[in-house]
């Protein structure tokens, strides 16, 4: 098999050429290590997608059902042995003593590692800019960002400089990115997949999940990492299997469209191409109509609450005490802790825990805290509500397409309107895919599709068939 | 607040951190215009029951290989800056 052919197999296909014989793993490993090495060393001369590249292809051939089509995980992941920084500066040269409950379940799948992706800095972020490793470019347009927070694990599956890649979704970070550069990303049910080993934002949000080429890689992947984990108290048993999905008609699928999140602020272009694929969802056999979720307009607001908040608890821990980088010639304990965090961490990070020390200090706790974990329930009640009419809510993922380098740095309320539409299904704990709907602009445009806790199967039925339905080609000139 | 989360912020950083800030406190103080009379705060997205475990003691990380990772530790535990140096 050339080296083209083999780029242009999807996970599941490379999976099975190797079950089939027609190809290695250590073929496919080394012809995606060689691009992935190639990106790391180019630096910005290529699109940073990565922070760490394996040496070796896994001497053993892998005697499992994923047959050694190897995976790139963002750098949160703790990687027993591997740098593992969250794109921080304060865990600069931090080698965890112990591997990702995802990352190793993957591995016993028949997945080893390709590589560590670059991300923005402990996954806050919706540009990939605030990453201690620079940032990552879009390989639609190299002037534009990829999305974030998972912008290097997008942007590498995108390019096809791996073939699928592990991300974390608290507040949309898999499903922008993936749909600013065109590919699929899946954030399933708070609590599907084990936490443990995930370097921790706000973790009654955090959810790993995959970025792939297709729906289909996508339920592979999935389905090879969730489960219940001791290490988690908060994972669950995943009832049933997930099962590839084969779904080619929607017949007797309600879809939902909430005008709550399918008007102001959204792009003209990404409306244009949203219609679109609700025409094709119509044609494939959907009944669409209009839903309801009064709250959501609120959800960013509470996100922004309870996001920091959870941040500025889980953020304590770096103190340049146990792991990663100290700073030099504090002259006590309490100016080592605060000179250490303020050389190690980044703007948007210091925004964030200050943030939520504020939203948590005595006397505020009601105010924001407090309020936000109502206005929560009061989201989940109306995702509840919505879902005894319809089967699925869809919105588009993002409110505009990838915007250029620089453009949204400087506001950091303009950065957080990324996340408009993706945050209310992330604080009802429910699983949401992007998968790529049509174009504007000559860039990507993603469609969101979310269901009740634990739809996955139905979810990715839904979204296979509508996927085929659309056609998209989803990759850019290959770099 | 600075203090309160050990965070040291240079003279440079102030200015645009409390503006940036408040513009931010700003669109999330949205939240208070919503009625939440009798609404109870989230607590957990998924129903679960019986999360508890048996409280048995398991094998932990080797000493040296937790210290390894250490900015500076002894054979015995992390090392740092006396309190009142």
């Amino acid at each position: 098999m050339s080296t083209t052919d083999i780029l242009d197999l999807s996970a599941a296909a490379a999976a099975a050429a190797i079950g089939g014989g027609s190809l290695s793993a250590t073929e496919l490993f080394e012809a995606y290590r060689d691009r992935a090495a190639s990106d790391r060393a180019a630096g910005d001369a290529g699109l940073n997608c990565f922070t760490w590249v394996a040496a070796d292809a896994p001497s053993e051939p892998v005697d499992a059902p994923l047959a050694g089509v190897p995976v790139a995980v963002k750098d949160l992941f703790c990687t027993e042995g591997v740098p593992s920084q969250a794109g921080s500066r304060i865990l600069e040269g931090y080698l965890p003593p112990y591997t990702a409950t995802a990352v190793s379940r993957l591995r016993a799948g028949g997945a080893p590692l390709l590589a560590k992706t670059n991300q923005d800095e402990f996954a806050m972020g919706s540009s990939n800019e605030n990453s201690a490793f620079g940032p990552v470019r879009n390989p639609w347009d190299r002037e534009r960002v990829p999305g974030g927070s998972s912008g290097g694990s997008a942007a590498a599956v995108a390019a096809g400089l791996a073939p699928w890649a592990l991300g974390t979704d608290t507040g949309g970070s898999v499903r922008q990115p993936a749909a600013l550069c065109g590919i699929v990303g899946l954030k399933p049910t708070y609590g599907a997949v084990s936490r443990y080993g995930m370097i921790a934002f706000a973790s009654s949000l955090d959810q790993a999940g995959p970025l792939t080429r297709d729906v289909t890689d996508a339920a592979l992947m999935l389905r090879h990492m969730v489960g219940r984990d001791p290490c988690d108290a908060t994972s669950l048993a995943f009832p049933g299997e997930i099962e590839l999905p084969t779904a080619e008609r929607l017949d007797g699928i309600r879809l939902g469209v909430p005008q709550e999140l399918t008007g102001e602020g959204i792009e003209r272009g990404v409306l244009d191409a949203f219609a679109a694929a609700i025409e094709q969802a119509k044609e494939l056999g959907a009944e669409v109509s209009d839903v309801h979720l009064p709250h959501a307009p609120h959800a960013l607001s509470a996100y922004y609450v309870l996001a920091p908040a959870e941040c500025s608890s889980n953020l304590a821990r770096y103190d340049g005490v146990r792991y990663g980088m100290r700073a030099t010639d504090a002259h006590d304990l309490l100016d080592m802790y605060m000179r250490t965090r303020h050389d190690g961490f980044g703007a948007e990070v210091k925004r964030r825990i200050m943030l939520g020390t504020y939203a948590l200090s005595s006397g505020y706790y009601e105010a924001y805290y407090g309020r936000a974990q109502r206005v929560r329930t009061r989201i989940s009640e109306d995702f509840r509500t919505a879902f005894e009419q319809i089967d699925f809510v869809v919105t588009p993922t993002a409110p505009s397409v990838a915007f250029r380098l620089g453009e949204k740095t400087a506001d950091p309320l303009a950065m957080y309107l990324n996340d408009y539409c993706t945050v209310p299904m992330s604080l009802a704990g429910i699983p949401a895919i992007s998968i790529p709907c049509g174009h504007s602009e000559g860039l990507p445009v993603g469609l969101q599709i979310a269901g009740p806790a634990f739809s996955e199967n139905r979810l990715l039925d839904a979204a296979r068939a509508l996927e085929r339905s659309i056609a998209f080609d989803a990759r850019p000139a290959r770099v | 607040m600075a203090a309160l989360a050990r965070l040291a912020l240079g003279e440079e950083e102030v200015e645009p951190m409390a503006r940036e800030l408040s513009a931010v406190l700003d669109h999330v103080a949205r939240i208070s215009e919503l009625d939440l009379e009798n609404v109870p705060p989230t607590s957990h997205v998924v129903e679960v029951t019986g999360a508890l475990r048996a409280d048995e003691p398991t094998p932990c990380l080797p000493r040296e290989v937790v210290l390894s990772q250490a900015p500076l530790a002894n054979d015995e535990g992390f090392l740092v800056p006396s309190p009142q140096a």
